[in-house]
């Protein structure tokens, strides 16, 4: 009797491999050197390692093959998002500079750690994109979420910290659970781990199968979790709001990229033939969430719950796209959640830099009169919101354009039409950004020495950083303000490369 | 030639920001009375008599969605453009000319935003694709949000939040209007498209059409604005600065008239006629509440701004008079409405300075040592009120016209109309020139700077007193060619009678 071993395409896998031995080395060269020289160090490394890994994936675009024993699959759908992953973990390591949560209390290796984990988290979202069964699928959830759990927490100081990476990794276990359990239903019915198979499957009878139906309830209730899709969003704004500013950048943005990846594969393929038991409930969800986000973002004055109800809101946006479950849809929801990482990453550095020079913390405060203090800062601020708002000129209006494109394609126009409502209500709180930036005079701050009544706790918090005006912060998120108003003139390049995207799921419509 | 028409304010505005401050004004206010002249020469070389598009411009621009960046002139948008240029090349040279914005210290912004604003509304004038349209419609909201809540007076940052929010809910639906539009075109045609050409040669059923129907009229009915949804109307103008109110009353609400004209009428013909007379009602309610409301307040601004209303009540009553005549006298309407409204706003800020107030009854007696101010201000409130011989009187003559053959109770009511106009005119005109000099106001001639503005606007509007037809030859052909649109949606051909 002979075992025949897998063939292994490294090729395929090289993203990955190059991720994993990142993640490794990260913290080896975290020992070596420690202040300012650690950080240069680890930083180049780290930025290196993604890099390389974007490099790969731009080397494998355009195949489309099955790695180890069909547990995965590199597609263009999966480059996409592991593209987006890779592109804002590299935006928040010069963000992770100087930041008390890395640099304090983890000691000499904090900068190390801090980036292990995020490449870490970047291998895990690298994998739920390619993943072609439950198994991987499972596997790389976890791996993607535990170190964020981590990274939320880090600010080991800082109590509200504490408590986000706390909350996170409570619900973000309920989360996982809920879906392992829908997960086994959906094996249960299909008799299959693999996507494929469960297709197959699901394409024969037992789409009534009620096994098959409370696993798919359960598993949308489990991936609502992770998007933040209303009603499983309460976590959001305080976990968002806790975490420090660069780690809830890059969870704001790179979860929604992977986990939105596995979606589509997971219901617009796997579930495919299905269409009619999932498609009126994950509408409900998206409509839902819509709603909920941006009403409960209305009221909000710390800028960083404020995103945090944005995020949801948005997510609930993006559940437009798969519920029209057509090549449209996945074309659209890539091209919007590339737009989401554009636009999303200029408002979260400037409420790093913000939370550095002022001492009002994420408070609006933070940003009033700031047209006039720093006019470039300003200018990205303002073109985040307005791209975020979908006002035209920005990538954020031809996204939503393609998603409301997809919707009535799908004969969803009315959730092209709760686009268009969520979209006004939205606008009351994008634009009171906008006119504490432009049309307030700078708050007054409080007389040094003075205790900030709101987050920020700690005297070392306060003053760890202050004053920083890097200019690598400022020109990325300069860059990325750029590259909004780009490809909201001139979407072309990005529309194409959303559309391979889409047509790369051979199984829609 | 539109495509330096059309960006070249934006080019300028930018070159601004980064200008010095003393230099930035003047180069914007060059800018603007070179595309002023682009714009004539539009005018002078436009083809007489034909309903054809000229000057096109024609580019893929998102193919996947079949989007196209496609730009042209017909003989309605050739006037509004040339009303677009002139305005904002007054506003430009009228701020430049007395440094107004000094005091917060962003001029370089204000004629940024300014040419932003020029270029979207110019955009809106010379789309040919539906989407495009939208886009551009939506895009002069943002320059105007910064520009009242940056410039603007008390209560600023309320009043423009306001003004967005109000207008964009009506724009936002129109957005999925515009896509439905061309998706379930695309349906039939087996191409996706948002050419307003294809669109209107590939009609939608009529249920689709009612309900895409709502959602445009509520964007232009918003933008205009007409009772009963004008609640930004009154904030907004109150805390807008005048020369930027100019441009909101003068050309923005222009915008949704032209919208329906140019875009609902070939497109959706058979909703039109559904609705015919749901929008007269709301034409005519605008004109009555606008005229009362006009006649009531006390301030200067809100005078203006309720007579706006009024007179957007008669062009869109014009033009859904769904007749040739009153569709012309809509489109000679639009843009006697842009130049006398823009005089008015003119000359409010004129007379702010001399009375240090705007509120009416505390006003008086300006005309005493200003005579050729109140020469001036007598020609456009004379204008205002349709005095005959004013191209204004044609203008609602040719739309009640319309109307009275059309539908006859709605002539007789907003004939009403005409004649509050008259009341609400005369008593701006006299509240502030005549009677005795209130304590504290100053009597003083227009200044040579303000002149400079003030004198070849109101020159325009005796022009076009005197040579209307410059308007009505070049509008006709493309009028009549939207109002047959709409003649072969209604069963018993009304409009051959």
């Amino acid at each position: 009797m002979t075992f025949e071993a897998p063939d292994i395409d490294y090729a395929g896998l090289s993203p990955v491999l190059a991720l994993t031995v990142g993640v490794v080395l990260a913290l080896v060269v975290g020992l070596f050197g420690s202040g300012r020289r650690q950080r240069i160090v680890v930083s180049i490394f780290g930025l290196g390692t993604l890099a390389a890994a974007a490099g790969l994936c731009i080397w494998q675009w355009g195949e489309s093959k099955e790695l180890i024993a069909g547990a995965l699959r590199i597609d263009d759908l999966a480059i996409a998002a592991t593209l987006v992953a890779i592109v804002s973990a590299a935006f928040c390591i010069p963000l992770s500079w100087r930041e008390e949560s890395v640099e304090r209390p983890l000691g000499p290796t904090g900068h190390g750690e801090f980036q292990a984990l995020l490449i870490c988290s970047v291998l895990g979202m690298t994998l739920i994109a390619q993943a072609q069964n439950l198994i991987a699928f499972f596997v790389a959830l976890e791996l993607l979420s535990v170190p964020l759990y981590v990274l939320c927490g880090s600010a080991t100081r800082r109590e509200q910290s504490l408590e986000s990476g706390l909350k996170y990794l409570i619900i973000g276990s309920l989360g996982s659970a809920t879906l392992l359990y829908g997960l086994a239903f959906v094996y249960g019915a299909s008799g299959s781990t693999d996507f494929d198979g469960v297709r197959a499957a699901v394409g024969g009878a037992v789409v009534d199968d009620p096994l098959l139906l409370i696993g798919i309830a359960l598993a949308a209730a489990g991936l609502a979790f992770k998007l933040s899709v209303a009603p499983f969003h309460q976590w959001t704004p305080d976990v968002y709001q806790g975490a420090p500013t660069p780690v809830t950048a890059f969870m704001a943005v790179a979860t929604k990229a992977a986990v939105f990846c596995v979606v589509v594969r997971f219901f617009d393929v796997a579930l495919g033939p299905a269409v009619g038991d999932w498609q009126p409930a994950l509408a409900a969800l998206g409509a839902v969430s819509i709603v909920v986000g941006n009403a409960g973002a209305l009221g909000q004055d710390s800028l960083k719950r404020l995103l945090g109800y944005s995020g949801v809101a948005q997510a609930g946006y993006m559940m437009v796209a798969v519920v029209a479950a057509s090549e449209a849809g996945v074309s659209a929801l890539v091209f919007y959640l590339a737009a989401y990482a554009l636009m999303n990453l200029p408002a979260f550095a400037v409420i790093t830099i913000r939370e550095r020079e002022t001492p009002f913390g994420d408070h609006i405060r933070a940003v009033d009169g700031l047209g006039r203090e720093r006019p470039a800062l300003a200018a990205a601020l303002t073109i985040s919101m307005l791209a975020l708002a979908g006002l035209p000129g920005t990538v954020g209006f031809i996204g939503k354009l393609f998603l409301i494109e997809a919707a009535v394609d799908s004969d969803y126009t009315w959730l092209g039409v709760m686009i268009a409502i969520g979209t006004m209500i939205s606008l009351a709180y994008y634009l009171r950004v906008v006119a504490a930036v432009w049309m307030r005079p700078a708050a007054e701050r409080p007389a040094g020495g003075a205790m900030p009544a709101i987050a920020g706790g700690s005297q070392e918090a306060d003053t760890a950083g202050k004053g920083v005006r890097c200019r690598v912060i400022l020109g990325a998120t300069l860059l990325a303000a750029a590259a909004t108003v780009f490809f909201g003139v001139l979407p072309s390049p990005l529309v194409d490369w959303a559309a391979r995207a889409g047509e790369s799921i051979a199984a829609l419509p | 030639m539109l495509n330096v028409l059309l960006w070249m304010p934006l080019a300028i505005g930018i070159l601004c920001l980064v200008l010095p401050h003393r230099v930035a004004p003047w180069v914007a206010t060059i800018g603007a009375l070179a595309r002023l002249g682009l714009a004539i020469g539009l005018v002078i070389g436009f083809d007489l008599g034909v309903s054809e598009l000229q000057h096109v411009v024609d580019e893929s621009w998102i193919p996947d969605l079949g989007v196209r960046y496609s730009l042209a002139i017909d003989g309605i948008s050739v006037f509004l453009v040339l009303l677009t240029a002139l305005l904002w090349a007054g506003v430009i040279s009228f701020s430049a000319l007395r440094g107004h914005h000094e005091q917060r210290g962003r001029r370089r912004l204000f004629y940024f935003l300014l040419g932003l604003g020029e270029t979207a509304t110019l955009g809106a004038f010379l789309a040919q694709d539906l989407l495009l349209f939208v886009l551009f419609f939506d895009l002069m909201l943002i320059p105007f949000f910064f520009l009242i809540g940056i410039f603007g007076g008390r209560d600023r940052i309320a009043a423009t939040t306001k003004m967005i929010v109000y207008t964009l809910v009506g724009s936002l639906l129109m957005l999925v209007g515009a896509i439905a539009t061309a998706i379930l075109v695309a349906q039939d045609t087996g191409e996706l498209s948002f050419s307003i050409a294809e669109l209107r040669a590939n009609l939608l059923s009529t249920g689709s059409q009612e309900w895409i129907f709502c959602f445009f009229a509520a964007a232009f009915l918003v933008k205009m604005p007409a009772f009963p949804i004008h609640g930004w109307m009154p904030d907004a103008y109150r805390a807008a600065p005048l020369p930027v109110l100019v441009l909101l009353s003068g050309v923005l609400a222009k915008v949704g008239a032209y919208g329906f004209l140019r875009i609902v009428l070939p497109i959706y013909p058979d909703a039109t006629v559904t609705f015919q007379e749901v929008v007269m009602v709301i034409a005519v309610a605008s004109i009555l509440y606008g005229s009362v409301m006009a006649f009531t307040q006390t301030n200067l601004r809100l005078v203006a701004g309720y007579s706006s209303v009024a007179q957007l009540g008669f062009i869109t009553l014009g033009i859904f008079s769904l007749r040739s005549d009153g569709a012309d006298g809509a489109v000679l309407q639009m843009v006697n409405h842009g130049l006398v409204v823009a005089a008015i706003f003119l000359i409010i800020a004129l007379l702010y300075e001399r009375a240090r107030t705007e509120d009416l009854t505390r006003m008086g007696g300006l005309a005493t040592r200003a005579p050729v101010l109140a020469a001036l201000f007598l020609v456009v409130t004379m204008a205002t009120l349709a005095m005959p011989g004013s191209a204004n009187f044609i203008g609602e003559f040719y739309i009640l016209n319309g109307a009275f053959q059309e539908k006859i109770a709605f002539a007789f009511v907003a004939a009403i109309g005409v004649a509050l106009a008259a009341f609400y005119a005369l008593r701006l005109y006299q509240r502030t020139m005549h009677n005795r000099l209130p304590e504290g106001a100053e009597s003083r001639e227009i200044s040579r700077r303000d002149s400079l503005v003030l004198t070849p606007l109101v020159a325009c509007i005796v022009a076009l007193a005197l040579w209307p037809g410059l308007i009505l030859e070049r509008g006709e052909a493309s009028v009549e060619d939207k109002i047959a649109a709409v003649a072969e949606a209604r069963e018993p051909p009304v409009a051959m009678r």
